[in-house]
């Protein structure tokens, strides 16, 4: 078995955009380093020659035909928007 | 059974709806004067619409005048847990990050149980996002188990359940993607079917893992759930993990479906950490088929202490990416300190989630993450497929596995503090969800304390129909489900 | 920070270039959105111009809950993208989710393909400029890495203090087409895109039109000394929006590249942003920031299986295409290069003049090609209409081709007619009848014109007996007048001549 994996929990946290405070970084490593622990019993598994599974029963070719309906109106759409101007999501401005 | 209104089955309840003994509207005031009488201390609900419900009832009652009665569930209050959509009524998922979202849209089981006249009635309290066994996770509330107030429900559909033995509704619906209906029923005393993936559309379900979640019913009786099943069975093409499949009349095929049947034991699911009461009562329930003349095979899952990690790791990693779009951006909870857009993101979601749900997205992110993905992730996936050879292995030999539902009754609220103790809940359910097969959660006694003890049975896949009429076979015959709870 | 003067720069930097021994390498990743009725995923309604927030739905928006669905026109357009390109169809693909943050993505990732693109290897055909407008320059290959189909997202509008997000955009079926890094000049990007355009609108796929976002180009851009096999560090350069800005900003990114060396810096593998107004670039992020996309299959959606039976009926619908049209109108027609250059980009134009060359047979087609490249194009530019709409039916052209050929009419007075039948839609040999078109002169009369015309310009005639054969067309103005155009030019000029010598 290979050593206890180690979680960048500031990393981490950075990719799923929470902030966290530093108690609960300290928390969180811990409790997920003992799940971690638990999860690397899967090394033992010979999984050789065994094709992964993304769905529970794959079917291929699902789809729709291309015609279109009605959707939300915009009020609908913005029902909930935190903020909104001109019949659009207002967010504080965006600088790339 | 002469139980009053609000505990009598969906089977009763229609009966004497569609005999104009009652009507909807007495039914679903009785419900919820039940409701008032008991929900301070049960506390199963984050919504409700008296005003709403009484109004739907009223409709079906009319409709029932001139002669148009929908089917069985038409003018039957039922409760939804509240992470499935209703058009113009609030969505939680038991998040601070939707305390006030209003729906758009109806979920497509909102649309068939609406079609089929049902009187929805109540949201039902759930663990956040449905990430949890015990419903302490909510935003909002923690459901007691009405067996022992001083316990959980289970969960993530602790809510549901929890209704359901209350008699704060006739059926409720919930959802199960690693054990969410059924630990929870086993905790309350009620059944809860988790079909086959893809039985069920998930559209207007607020996903937690995508390739696991599964809407499935709580009732009283397995008939009931045959009721339910068909009502909200079926292909959706707004789904597209919904699967082609006839849909058959699960309530008639118990009548015909007689077995013998072929049930398999999986020595796995016997071991260490199974409560010697919990172990005593399926070991009965495993008797009683014995006499009926089923067949009692030993069978082995040989994957199964892998199980749990490998839905932990699939779970999470789909969680992670399904929980993004909840970012304070478009209809979220937004933070009021958000001064940039990394704010909105940074600071809402830290608000707006709680600490299990933070813990899972960290998971998932972690697993998913650039070199990492292979281990964790692919593998997961890889062990997932052993994992459904070996119940399709084991179906070449038994119609049907038998096991507890759950290792132990339910817990103390506040016990279980521990993240992975808290997993460990999961250990005989998981499997199922990995493997995308039905399976059900009957009432099969109690324990000495009073608290209900639950069997599962899992089938193979789109079988329902035996599956449920393997679990009729012993429901039908035992009348656990007439304790009612003392409240 | 370098800016570019006017376009004296290619030659600059290419002088540049050999001078210090170097060479670019340009890989291009172009988005194309595929023109379908609905969205990719969901069947809300897609299009541009839209008021803001008015194409969306539960999917769009991402809300609880909601689930994709593929839309099967995508997939059949990017088959055919595919196809026309000469690409390997994969029989299996899936679908992937990219993961990130950003304000015009709903749920922060986007349905992508990672590992399985629906479409690997094949080639784009460029022509880069000749040697003259008359002259076809030098034709070559560029290889395809892979296309693959992907959902756009929504778009930002910037204001002072915020950002104000409209959705319409969010689900749009786009194709990502990514080349090899095998492209040597901005003329060749250049030229690449200007394929790739004619190729997707031709077989119905996009439109293209870069002003509306329908194609977009991100280059990756390195320098390397000639002979090394390595590629240098190599440079994206994004929001080049017209595909002019592609070639101006590929050119500003390889003189600053060279600057950069020449003065012993080095290369920094970075992501910039081209300003096509000001010509400038500057830096949006460098490599350390780089994002951690966590791709992994979208549990939400299917795979997609290929079949021969598929191919084969996108394949039948696919069209010829560009250039293997404009090898063939050459070769079959005879037309000179010039004319296809005109004819062959538009799918339309093409079309019709095969149709009308259909009717008046293939040894018209020189004159059908001329007709339309010249008169045809002007007048539908002066009515300001598509051809589309035009009342000039290819029988018409036909027909008026051939009534020139068989001396009925003159060239002039045909012009005369096309401009009738263009405007009315009436026959040309109605238009001839009903205004008394036809050269029905007789040699009596033309004599009579000509020797009129010969009298009347005695400076004329002089100078044409004292041999200044051009004196002759000064005379011929006169005749034609006369015969109210009617005339036929050569016998006029065969006449004029007779009695001059007499």
């Amino acid at each position: 078995m290979s050593e206890t994996p180690e979680l960048n929990i500031d990393r981490v946290a950075e990719l799923a955009r929470i902030a966290l405070t530093p108690a609960e970084k300290a928390e969180y490593s811990a409790q997920l380093g003992e799940v971690l622990k638990h999860i690397e019993q899967l090394k033992q598994v010979d999984v050789s020659g065994v094709e992964p599974s993304a769905h529970a029963f794959a079917v291929e070719n699902v789809w729709a035909d291309d015609v279109a309906q009605a959707g939300l109106t915009a009020e609908a759409a913005l029902q909930n928007a935190p903020a909104q101007r001109d019949n659009m999501i207002a967010v504080p401005k965006v600088v790339e | 059974m002469a139980h009053s209104l609000p505990f009598q089955s969906l089977t009763q309840v229609a009966d004497q709806l569609a005999a104009g003994q009652v009507s909807s509207v007495e039914l679903t005031q009785a419900v919820i004067d039940q409701t008032q009488a008991v929900e301070d201390r049960v506390n199963a609900f984050i919504s409700t619409d008296s005003v709403d419900a009484l109004a739907q009832a009223a409709a079906a009652d009319q409709r029932r005048a001139v002669g148009e009665l929908l089917g069985p569930l038409d003018g039957v209050p039922i409760a939804l847990k509240d992470v499935i959509a209703v058009r113009d009524q609030p969505l939680t998922a038991g998040s601070k990050m939707l305390e006030k979202f209003v729906s758009p849209y109806d979920a497509t089981v909102t649309t068939k149980l609406k079609d089929a006249g049902a009187v929805l009635w109540g949201r039902a309290n759930c663990d956040e996002f449905a990430m949890g066994s015990s419903t302490e996770n909510s935003a909002f509330k923690t459901t007691a188990n009405p067996y022992d107030l001083s316990r959980v429900p289970g969960g993530s559909s602790g809510g549901s359940a929890a209704a359901l033995a209350a008699g704060e509704a006739i059926a409720t619906l919930g959802s199960d993607t690693g054990g969410s209906i059924r630990q929870p029923a086993a905790f309350c005393n009620v059944v809860g079917l988790k079909p086959t993936y893809g039985l069920i559309s998930r559209y207007g379900l607020a996903a937690y893992a995508s390739s696991l979640d599964q809407i499935g019913s709580f009732t009283r009786t397995v008939e009931d759930a045959a009721i339910m099943l068909g009502a909200i069975a079926g292909h959706d093409d707004r789904d597209s993990t919904s699967f082609k499949t006839p849909i058959p009349d699960y309530r008639a095929a118990l009548a015909e479906k007689k077995g013998p049947w072929k049930l398999g034991i999986p020595k796995e699911y016997f071991g260490e950490g199974l409560d010697p009461e919990v172990g005593a009562a399926v070991e009965k329930a495993i008797a009683f088929y014995r006499e009926q003349g089923c067949e009692i095979k030993e069978v082995s899952l040989p994957h199964t202490e892998y199980c749990l990690s490998t839905y932990y790791i699939i779970a999470t990693a789909e969680a992670s990416s399904n929980l993004a779009r909840y970012d304070g951006v478009r209809y979220t909870h937004r933070s009021a300190d958000a001064k940039t857009v990394e704010d909105v993101y940074f600071k809402s979601r830290a608000e707006g989630f709680g600490a299990e749900v933070k813990r899972r997205i960290i998971l998932g992110t972690y697993v998913l993450s650039s070199g990492y993905y292979d281990a964790y992730y692919l593998r997961a996936q890889k062990v997932r497929t052993l994992i459904r050879q070996d119940f399709l292995n084991a179906y070449q030999k038994v119609d049907a596995v038998l096991t507890p539902t759950t290792p132990t009754p339910a817990f103390k609220i506040g016990e279980t503090a521990d993240p992975l103790a808290m997993y460990l809940q999961d250990i005989y359910t998981v499997s199922v969800n990995l493997a995308g097969l039905p399976g059900i959660s009957i009432p099969a006694g109690f324990s000495e304390a009073g608290l209900p003890i639950g069997l599962q049975l899992i089938g193979q896949p789109y079988q329902e129909a035996d599956l449920l009429a393997i679990a009729n076979t012993y429901d039908s015959t035992h009348d656990w489900n007439s304790r009612l709870p003392e409240l | 920070m370098f800016h570019i003067m006017g376009y004296s720069l290619p030659a600059t930097h290419y002088s540049l270039l050999q001078k210090m021994n170097y060479e670019a390498v340009i890989g291009l990743e172009v988005h194309v959105q595929v023109k379908t009725a609905s969205k990719i995923f969901t069947r809300v309604g897609q299009g541009y111009g839209f008021d803001e927030n008015t194409l969306t739905d539960p999917v769009v928006l991402a809300l609880p809950g909601a689930l994709p669905v593929m839309n099967k026109a995508a997939l059949d357009a990017i088959i055919k993208a595919g196809l026309m390109l000469d690409c390997e169809i994969a029989e299996v693909c899936k679908w992937d989710r990219k993961n990130y943050f950003y304000p015009d993505s709903t749920k922060n990732y986007q349905i992508s393909q990672f590992d399985q693109p629906i479409c690997n290897g094949g080639y784009v055909e460029i022509e880069l400029p000749g040697e003259a407008r008359n002259i076809m320059g030098e034709h070559k290959k560029i290889p395809l890495t892979r296309i693959h189909l992907e959902e756009d997202v929504g778009k930002l509008n910037h204001g002072t203090n915020e950002s104000l997000v409209d959705y319409n955009r969010a689900g749009t079926p786009l194709m990502e087409i990514v080349s090899d890094p095998a492209l040597q000049s901005a003329e060749e990007a250049y030229a690449y895109l200007t394929t790739l355009r004619t190729t997707m609108v031709y077989a119905g796929i996009s439109d293209c039109d870069m002003e509306k976002g329908q194609m977009r180009c991100d280059a990756n851009i390195s320098i390397r000394p000639v002979g090394q096999e390595e590629l240098g560090v190599k440079v994206e350069l994004k929001n080049l929006n017209s595909i002019s800005y592609v070639r101006d900003g590929i050119n500003h990114e390889i003189k600053r590249q060279m600057s950069v060396l020449k003065k012993g810096g080095i290369i920094v593998q970075e992501t910039r942003d081209f300003d096509g107004i000001t010509g400038t670039s500057q830096s949006l992020r460098t490599k350390e920031d780089a994002h951690d996309y966590r791709y992994f299959p979208d549990p939400d959606l299917m795979p997609v299986r290929v079949d021969r039976e598929w191919k084969e009926r996108i394949a039948a619908e696919c069209p010829e295409r560009p250039f293997d049209k404009q090898r063939r109108f050459m070769e079959e027609y005879d037309l000179p290069y010039t004319i296809t250059s005109v004819l062959v980009p538009d799918r339309d134009l093409s079309d019709w003049f095969e149709a009308v060359v259909a009717i008046a047979g293939k040894a018209q087609a020189q004159a059908v090609g001329n007709w339309i490249a010249n008169d045809l194009l002007r007048e539908l530019s002066a009515a300001q209409i598509e051809l589309a709409d035009s009342k000039l039916m290819p029988a018409h052209l036909a027909e008026l081709v051939g009534l020139i050929k068989a001396g009925t009419i003159t060239k002039q007075i045909a012009r005369e007619v096309f401009a009738e039948t263009f405007g009315s839609g009436e026959t040309p040999t109605a238009v001839v009848e009903r205004k008394g078109l036809k050269d029905d002169t007789n040699s009596y009369e033309l004599e009579q014109w000509c020797r009129d015309a010969i009298a009347g310009n005695e400076k004329a005639r002089e100078q044409f007996l004292a041999g200044k054969d051009g004196a002759i067309n000064a005379l011929k103005g006169p005749v034609m007048k006369a015969s109210r155009g009617k005339a036929n030019p050569k016998l006029v000029d065969e006449t004029l001549r007779r009695l001059l010598a007499e």
